[in-house]
């Protein structure tokens, strides 16, 4: 296990270094394409050995997993693969119209592959410590890719996303020492109370004052990184200015990431308050996060901005589910993960070629997708639909499960939500409609637009709406398990 | 903890949060890279005092590092950056300073309130130094909040993480080392790229001020 865990993080890290010497190369992007595959192959390796022996240590005690982390490092690196796969062409486009020069490119492919790998090590380290830092390096990469094109609003938004996470990752530093404080009493002032896992075992001996004081400053602080209002207002500002395939992985994977660590923390700040505390914050950052990004919605107009408001919603979604607890809602919050990410991504995915047809990001100078190009359009429209919770696609499986949990134990909460939906629906579908049908100002592209990672995520969540396989079934319960013991 | 080294940190911690009592209200770029570096220098005292009394060898390196990143490197880069920008002129603040002073009061009793729970646990250190800590922390991100310029707002956010690490060293005797050194890491990283960011900055608006920069996309 240690040489596949190696593999699985020396890829994405030499790849950043090659990257950085010829990431300006013709077929750099074929490269950077090849490097995910090979990540990709080495996780999916890990994730079938980890589900049939269950969790594991790898180097000593560093790394630690088990079904919930390599789950999620899946997820990260077939969205990392996918995302890849349309970035060829994408900014094949981008450097034709002259807004990628090759000193930019090189720094893109290169901090591209530096982003996977934080987020690798994020997931995979047993140590808060390296979760932190990892996560601080990630929002680094991703500065520097959001503000890639230079221009004024870019890096207004590069800036604005490093203050505020910055200031947010600080309290989760806080937080992360507040942790190590009251786990010293119990394991001396090692490297060993560092660990989650033996975090894991004394959960029930900390002092539960410091750690409610500690988990408030770990949900502050990676939830700026998640977006939860209202620590939200970074977000779309990044999600718009940066490289479509940018907003792609910020969206669909690094919100997923933070999610992770808060959830980590979470199991053991349930074990030391015993007081059911830890949820009810996450319900109530949840709610708030899909009433303010609903209604936020109608006011975009720019399209990457909506969708941004979108990843919002449905992050807080995601949170008043793993807030609910219990089996069935962390069942759920966890199909959302999934579905968020795959349909999220593609969704970005299409708009990114939208854009460039259509010369802008302005929603109302975007219309007839579907004459120009049936794919891109439709693909649009699928994806719409399958993000707003129309079945048979997974996100309807999910929060149908967040719904109907929500009205056992949570009544009142259920109509907050559904008005939070209600309203996304309307807002989207609207707006979403004007940019599929009518008469059409857009232009063909130079390189052909790279729709197959859309369908074969939209194909995805599907099947995932219909069916879930049973092996697949098996892993959600494994990582449901750990998540509510 | 000794008596006498406890009244000594205490002192420590007294002065760092006078020192960042004094960066809320210094407008000019250039001082407030130098108060930055006393900030510094007290966090790396205080380090090298609980690493004497408790006999830590690792916090050594620990003050040794915040001595040369924190004190020498990045103060020097700020330094060369305002320099090369001309910014040293660059003054602004959006509330005038009394009552910012006074906010600060406000932000430094709710710190010593938050301080006293989580202190009873600490064997080691009395509620007043944990108070500080929390306290500069909380200055730090009132700073970043109320700066409009870009200098400010770095040198608040590398504050905010002094009075991290001085919660860090004082409650727990420090983290462990390759904690420490990737916090370092990412903490130059990100002072570098944000060095690089003011040269843009200043190309596009010929000027530091992040208000420029506020174009609702929105309204």
């Amino acid at each position: 296990m240690d040489s596949l865990l190696l593999l699985v993080l020396a890829i994405p890290l030499l790849g950043s270094i090659l990257m950085g010497l010829i990431g300006h190369w013709e077929y750099a992007p074929e490269v950077n394409s090849g490097l995910s595959l090979g990540t990709f192959i080495a996780v999916a390796t890990l994730s079938v050995l980890i589900i049939g022996s269950g969790s594991g240590f790898a180097f000593g005690e560093s790394f630690y997993v088990d079904s919930l982390n390599v789950f999620l490092v899946s997820l990260t690196s077939f969205v990392g693969l996918t995302t890849s796969l349309f970035s060829r062409s994408y900014m094949r486009v981008e450097r034709d119209i002259g807004r990628m020069t090759p000193i930019r490119t090189r720094i893109y492919h290169s901090m591209y592959q530096l982003f996977m790998f934080t987020m690798m090590l994020a997931l995979l380290s047993n140590n808060i410590g390296i979760l932190w830092v990892s996560m601080e390096i990630a929002t680094l990469a991703a500065v520097l890719l959001v503000s890639i094109y230079r221009t004024a609003a870019a890096l207004q938004a590069a800036w604005k996303y490093f203050i505020l996470c910055g200031v947010g990752i600080s309290l989760a530093l806080f937080g992360t020492i507040l942790l190590y404080l009251a786990a010293e009493r119990q394991l001396g002032g090692s490297a060993g109370a560092f660990l989650w896992t033996n975090l894991n075992t004394i959960k029930l001996h900390l002092e539960p004052s410091i750690m409610s004081i500690a988990f408030v400053f770990l949900l502050v602080g990676y939830g700026t990184k998640m977006g939860l209002v209202p620590l939200h207002s970074w977000l779309p500002d990044a999600h718009a200015e940066g490289p479509t395939p940018v907003s792609a992985v910020l969206s669909g994977l690094l919100l997923n990431v933070a999610l992770y660590a808060v959830l980590r923390f979470k199991i053991l700040a349930d074990g030391s308050l015993q007081n059911g505390l830890p949820g009810k914050m996450l319900v109530g950052f949840g709610l708030i996060s899909v009433l303010v990004a609903s209604f936020s919605l109608s006011r975009q107009k720019d399209v990457k901005r909506m969708f941004s408001y979108s990843s919002i919603e449905h992050i807080g979604l995601m949170t008043f589910a793993f807030g609910l607890g219990g089996p069935i809602a962390t069942f759920a919050g966890l199909l959302h993960m999934t579905v968020h990410s795959l349909v999220k991504s593609a969704i970005f995915f299409t708009v990114g070629h939208a854009c460039q047809k259509a010369g802008t990001q302005i929603i109302a100078d975007i219309r007839g997708l579907v004459k120009v190009s049936p794919t891109v359009g439709w693909g649009l429209v699928v994806g719409s639909l399958a993000i707003l919770g129309m079945p048979p696609f997974g996100v309807f499986a999910s929060e149908f499960l967040i719904i109907t949990t929500s009205m056992a134990e949570m009544p009142w909460a259920t109509p907050i939500l559904l008005l939070g939906l209600g309203v996304a629906f309307a807002t989207i579908f609207g707006f979403v409609q004007s940019m599929a049908l009518g008469e059409t100002t857009a232009k063909p592209l130079v390189h052909p637009p790279a729709l197959l990672p859309v369908f074969i995520h939209l194909a995805l969540a599907l099947m995932l709406g219909l069916y879930i396989p049973p092996y697949l079934n098996q892993w959600f319960w494994q990582a449901v398990n750990i998540i509510t013991r | 903890m000794p008596n006498f080294a406890l009244q000594i940190l205490n002192l420590l911690a007294a002065i760092m949060l006078l020192i960042t009592f004094a960066m809320l209200s210094q407008r000019r770029p250039l001082a407030l890279n130098r108060l930055f570096v006393l900030h510094g220098v007290v966090l790396v005292l205080s380090s090298l005092l609980v690493a004497y009394v408790t006999g830590n060898t690792h916090l050594y390196y620990s003050a040794a590092l915040t001595l040369s990143i924190k004190v020498v490197l990045i103060p020097w880069i700020l330094h060369k950056v305002i320099i090369r920008l001309r910014a040293e002129s660059d003054i602004d603040t959006l509330i005038n300073v009394p009552t910012t002073m006074l906010i600060g009061i406000v932000l430094v009793i709710i710190a010593f309130n938050l301080a006293i729970p989580i202190a009873k646990l600490s064997a080691s250190i009395t509620s007043g130094i944990l108070g500080i800590a929390l306290a500069c922390v909380l200055l730090s991100f009132m700073m970043i909040l109320i700066r409009s310029k870009a200098m400010p707002q770095v040198i608040g956010f590398l504050t905010m993480e002094n009075g991290l690490f001085f919660a860090a060293t004082a409650a727990t005797s420090g983290m462990p080392m390759i904690v420490e050194l990737g916090v370092a890491l990412s903490v130059v990283g990100g002072t570098l790229i944000l060095g690089v960011f003011m040269f843009h900055i200043r190309e596009q608006y010929d000027d530091l001020d992040i208000g420029h920069l506020e174009n609702m996309k929105e309204d």
